[in-house]
């Protein structure tokens, strides 16, 4: 198990840009993997089940007693936007945002970086790194990867 | 459970009232509330001190307590809010209809008002740093910081995946847009009033976030709307044509979030479950059957989602919004005339509450637009967030 974080203050910081992650007790264990360079999904110690965003409760078996999957952090674009508006703090538009469809089956929202937002495509395979787009502010984000099967990474 | 169909036509909407619709009221939400608030009692041919129940959306900031004092109600027995924003446009009516329906009230008051584009605009984008680890502070964690940041994009993510599936374009959403702006031309109290649009002004317009453009998206408006609610023993003895609410519904569907359900399976990605299981209430509550629709307002926030739920209501299979819309079935004088009044993109935005107005208008024949022969229609809240349904009949 992972040591217990150190919670991110909530309160408004002027140096911040981007809107920084609120953390329960339910979902700290997925950011302090994301601070150890670990992509974690919630999984239910008794019956197996994936569940993301997490839960208090395995809501396939009813169980409490949760746990995490450390996932490989590979995946394919499922659905994609190009932000143009508002101009946001903490980004430069146009960029993307994407739901990763990870290998294990769950999705989560990150974006994926290192290609055009125009060049994202719904079944591109992508994976994970972890990026501090701004100091103390490590999110998963994705890159495309060559097709399955390949190694070569096509950012060039 | 769905609401039991005894409760189908005991109630009725009595009484509808509203400001104008404008970017800058120049007055206070709660001025607007009341405006509008009044405005409604005095339709009905009633008196303030015989509101006893109080309804609205939980985002609104007009306390029932400043309303009532203002308007001298007197004794309240009956107040509720609705949370989920749009969503509960038809939420609010439900309450209403409860009330009324175990006594709990006698004559209910549902509004809405806000100064929406003067004020705090809901589609600037969210530069707050999340305050506290309550549930939705949390959720908003697997977005926010990635940056998507705004409904807009929200809604986007849920656009292109439908498209991905069915082939739907971005001239299909346009399609929306332009009857919608068609229908505000020849509506005096629309903002977009004498002012339609062609598609090629939709597909040149600019994007807010690929895939929507800016003419997919609804106006920002200040202004208020309400309506009374009230028996419809009552209602027959008041002032207007009493328009019978046949059906009230909400829906959360499994793994639902506020406009972030993005983890269930590839055929509810696509499709609104919400929705469905709202559709599913009012026809079994009211007995009606799509083809007894005659005309719908649609919650059209943006116009990728007025293509699901179409598919939810079983105007066509789903999948085929985008040719039942090509065929020119939401015209006027087509098989759904869509938002009369003009929608969200051209009358106003005030939550979808003022399309609830525009379908007491059909069913009275004070529409702008009229439909030839309308007896039944649909309105729909706010959609990918948890939402609502109305079906309204002719008495």
């Amino acid at each position: 198990m992972s040591t217990q974080a150190e919670k991110q203050d909530p309160t408004p910081v002027p140096q911040r840009k981007r809107s920084w992650p609120a953390i329960s007790e339910d979902t700290e264990f997925f950011w302090n993997g994301v601070r150890d360079g670990e992509l974690r999904v919630q999984q239910c110690s008794e019956c197996s089940a994936l569940s993301h965003p997490p839960k208090p409760i395995c809501s396939a078996c009813g169980s409490f007693e949760l746990g995490h999957l450390a996932v490989s952090g590979a995946g394919t674009v499922y659905s994609h936007v190009t932000f143009h508006k508002p101009p946001s703090p903490g980004f430069d538009e146009p960029y993307n945002v994407s739901v990763i469809e990870l290998a294990e089956g769950v999705r989560l929202v990150s974006q994926v970086v290192g290609v055009q937002p125009g060049e994202v495509a719904i079944g591109m395979p992508v994976e994970v790194e972890f990026t501090e787009v701004e100091p103390g502010l490590v999110l998963p984000l994705f890159h495309p990867v060559a097709e399955a099967g390949g190694e070569e990474d096509v950012r060039g | 459970m769905f609401v039991d169909s005894q409760w189908s036509n005991k109630t009725a909407i009595v009484g509808i009232g509203q400001t104008e619709f404008s970017k800058k009221s120049g007055r206070s939400e709660l001025r607007l509330a009341v405006e509008a608030v009044k405005s409604a009692i005095d339709d009905a041919g009633l008196r303030p001190e015989d509101i006893d129940g109080l309804a609205t959306i939980s985002m609104d900031t007009s306390a029932e307590t400043d309303i009532a004092r203002a308007l001298g109600m007197g004794d309240v027995t009956y107040f509720s809010r609705v949370h989920f924003g749009g969503g509960a446009a038809c939420g609010v009516v439900l309450q209403a209809v409860l009330a009324v329906a175990t006594g709990a009230a006698r004559n209910v008051v549902v509004y809405r008002a806000f100064n929406e584009r003067s004020g705090k605009r809901f589609g600037t984008a969210n530069r707050g740093q999340p305050v506290g680890a309550g549930s939705e502070q949390v959720s908003a964690g697997w977005t926010n910081p990635f940056g998507l940041l705004t409904p807009a994009s929200k809604v986007a993510m849920f656009a292109q995946r439908y498209m991905h599936t069915f082939g739907a374009t971005s001239e299909d959403f346009g399609r929306i847009s332009v009857v919608d702006r068609k229908h505000a031309a020849t509506n005096p109290n629309a903002w977009f009033y004498e002012q339609p649009i062609t598609l090629e002004q939709h597909q040149q317009s600019p994007w807010i976030v690929e895939p929507l453009h800016l003419l997919d998206c609804c106006q920002e408006s200040d202004g208020g709307v309400a309506l009374v609610v009230t028996s419809s023993e009552r209602a027959a003895d008041l002032a207007q044509r009493r328009v019978s609410i046949a059906a009230a519904a909400q829906g959360i569907a499994d793994d639902q979030h506020s406009m972030t359900s993005y983890y269930r399976p590839d055929s509810d990605f696509v499709g609104l479950p919400e929705m469905s299981l709202v559709a599913r209430q009012l026809y079994k509550t009211s007995g009606l059957t799509p083809d007894d629709i005659d005309g719908a307002i649609i919650y059209d926030h943006f116009t990728p989602l007025v293509l699901p739920q179409l598919e939810a209501f079983g105007f066509c299979p789903v999948g085929e919004a985008k040719d039942f819309i090509r065929d020119g079935n939401l015209e006027l004088d087509g098989r759904l005339p869509l938002n009369t009044h003009g929608g969200q993109l051209g009358e106003a935005y005030i939550h979808g509450m003022n399309g609830i107005l525009e379908a007491v208008r059909q069913l009275r024949d004070q529409s702008c637009n009229q439909i030839d022969g309308v007896d039944h229609m649909l309105v729909t809240a706010g959609t990918s967030v948890p939402t609502s349904g109305l079906l309204l009949s002719r008495s």
